[in-house]
């Protein structure tokens, strides 16, 4: 089920299920994704503040920002081997084009829709701005842009990808700790990956969204962390709120059939002459 | 909204600099806590440790607008409902409040709709609603419930209103009470099927909050616009329906467990626990007043009150759910190390 979300969704002969693989490791935080994404998607200026958050001044993801790299300073207690005390983490953070998509699953208009590329994206011309999509993202990345109304995210450079052309933060990365490629690769290159960093020492390297199994089916996006998830400001174990649905409908139906049972009663009864 | 930087991967209750990773899943704690004393102003959860991104939210709250969504949620609840009193009270001979139910539906229906399409981001392209009909998303399948329904419940109100078409009105009070309790419920759904911590965990319960809200609001209107002796459906409809919400509330709340903490506290506190409070008085107006018209009257106001409060109530709990971190990570911490994975 999980393994071919473009077939899933109906394309019959489709390319490869193409993503990133961030590996956040190698990270040195310059930013060049987040420019890169402004840059070739044309996405507006969205506050230019201080945030106090070390050098993240991007805050997080939204719809004005599909990029956008955290910082986190951590203090490390034992100095066997880090300068001068101080562990710097960095990760670039973007739509993750889950497997299972709360958003696409939710959207009522059909502005969402699943790519050949097997990534997640909205129809500008379709979007009526319900906003269903926002709350029901397990990672905060979709949002309703005021300017428009509309909901915008991360297209996984959908435009580039049709012509044959890397995503422009990808193709930015100087350290290519944003890997673009066919799925089924970066997975293989990730699990080596982690396993090297393992054997280094680092003993809390983990891939995060990698799996299949997990909440969501495994990302599109998915990572290389050196901390757990929340450090990052990820959820640690997402599952999308739509495996929930058959549940939902079944108590709805529960109660809505208790409520037309309550009206048979009233109709049962007779008015005293 | 920005909430005040905690630090980089600052605990909840700790401070920066956070503690080592194993020292930051004593998660057991807030389970234990779950018993303690309900309605306490503090944090019921202090004691479970975690990290986050600077205190940042990890999802986002949704982008709906009070009174917009919150309205929605009580009207629909009281048109879907007075739909189905309609259909009761025609059948059992009960005219006027017949009448008023109709009518009330019909209102109640026609300002949702304007409430909805007013919370939209580009609010002239609502049709966009009709362009698919997909089961997976709620908001879809209710846009066509209401497609459905409003010109029922408007065909029904306007039949009994002008006695035109007298046989189109009944067919349409039928089609509007075997419509009505969907209109009732479906938004539990609406609501559920996000991933906002404070609604989600509680699906299984919201739908019979709002079955039950929602036959209070409906038997509320016709206690408060009609005599007690021509209002007896509605009381009925009263004396099954605020029990019913009473319960469903107490198991929502448990359901909830830790995430039940802004049902409690705060703004979204205060107005549920007088929307529990109304109910109860209605209910027990409902009952001592089947003689006495002020009573009755008030009666019913309370509970149309204690209907809307509910959904606002809920609403405004679920939004504060997602703008604390915790809300979102703790539980899933919890489940994450119990699957044990990393």
């Amino acid at each position: 089920m999980s393994a071919d979300p473009a077939g899933r969704a109906g394309y019959l002969d489709h390319p490869p299920r193409m993503g990133f693989f961030t590996d956040t490791s190698i990270c040195i935080g310059c930013k060049a994704c987040e420019v890169a994404c402004k840059e070739w998607n044309a996405v507006p200026e969205d506050g230019l503040s201080l945030s106090g958050m070390s050098y993240d001044n991007t805050v997080g993801l939204g719809a004005s920002t599909w990029r956008h790299v955290a910082f986190i300073e951590q203090p490390v207690t034992a100095v066997a081997d880090a300068a001068e005390g101080v562990r710097w983490l960095m990760s670039s953070d973007v739509c993750k084009h889950c497997t299972e998509s709360a958003c696409l699953d939710v959207c009522p208009t059909g502005a969402l829709f699943r790519t050949e590329f097997g990534t997640v994206v909205v129809q500008d011309d379709v979007c009526n701005g319900c906003g269903y999509c926002v709350g029901a993202c397990p990672f905060g990345v979709i949002a309703r842009r005021e300017e428009d109304g509309q909901a915008h995210k991360c297209t996984l450079c959908y435009d580039r990808l049709g012509a044959g052309m890397e995503p422009a933060c990808a193709k930015a990365c100087p350290t290519e700790s944003i890997q673009f490629g066919p799925l089924d690769e970066l997975r293989e290159r990730a699990a080596l990956r982690v396993a090297d960093l393992r054997a280094a020492g680092q003993d809390q390297a983990q891939l995060y969204l990698n799996d299949p199994g997990d909440g969501i089916g495994g990302a599109g996006a998915f990572f290389l962390l050196l901390d757990e998830p929340e450090v990052y400001g990820l959820p640690p174990d997402p599952v999308v709120t739509t495996r929930d649905l058959p549940s939902i409908w079944k108590h709805v139906g529960l109660a809505a059939a208790g409520l037309a049972a309550t009206g048979v009663a009233l109709a049962l009864g007779r008015r005293p002459r | 909204m920005t909430p005040e930087p905690k630090g980089p991967g600052a605990a909840w209750t700790g401070s920066f600099p956070p503690g080592p990773p194993q020292a930051r899943r004593r998660s057991d704690e807030g389970r234990r806590r779950l018993k303690g004393p309900r309605r306490r102003e503090e944090s019921r959860v202090p004691d479970a440790e975690f990290t986050s991104y600077y205190g940042r939210p990890v999802i986002k709250e949704p982008a709906w607008g009070v009174p917009d969504v919150p309205g929605y949620l009580f009207l629909g609840g009281l048109a879907g409902a007075s739909s189905v009193l309609a259909a009761g009270a025609e059948v059992s001979g009960y005219g006027e409040l017949a009448r008023v139910a109709k009518v009330g539906a019909l209102g109640a229906i026609s300002l949702s709709a304007v409430a909805l399409v007013h919370d939209l981001g580009r609010p002239e392209r609502f049709v966009n609603m009709l362009r698919v009909f997909k089961p997976s998303s709620p908001m879809s399948v209710g846009s066509w419930l209401l497609s459905a329904y409003g010109p029922a419940a408007g065909a029904a109100a306007v039949s009994d209103l002008t006695g035109i078409l007298p046989a189109a009105g009944k067919t349409a009070t039928v089609g509007a009470a075997l419509l009505g309790p969907a209109i009732a419920t479906y938004t539990a759904a609406l609501i559920c099927d996000t991933a906002v911590p404070g609604w989600h965990e509680g699906h299984r319960e919201m739908p019979y909050l709002f079955a039950s809200s929602a036959s209070c609001a409906a038997a509320g209107l016709g206690l408060l616009t009609l005599p007690p002796a021509a209002a007896r459906p509605a009381r009925t409809l009263a004396t099954l329906g605020a029990p019913a919400e009473l319960v469903a509330r107490r198991l929502l709340l448990r359901r909830l467990g830790d995430i039940a903490e802004p049902y409690e506290t705060g703004r979204p506190g205060l107005l549920l626990r007088a929307a529990e409070a109304l109910t109860v008085g209605g209910l027990a107006g409902a009952v001592l007043g089947r003689r006495n018209r002020a009573v009755s009257a008030l009666a019913g106001a309370s509970l149309l009150a204690a209907s809307a409060l509910t959904r606002f109530g809920v609403f405004e709990a679920g939004m504060a759910t997602t703008r604390d971190p915790k809300y979102t990570i703790i539980p899933q911490r919890r489940r994450r190390d119990r699957l044990g994975i990393n």
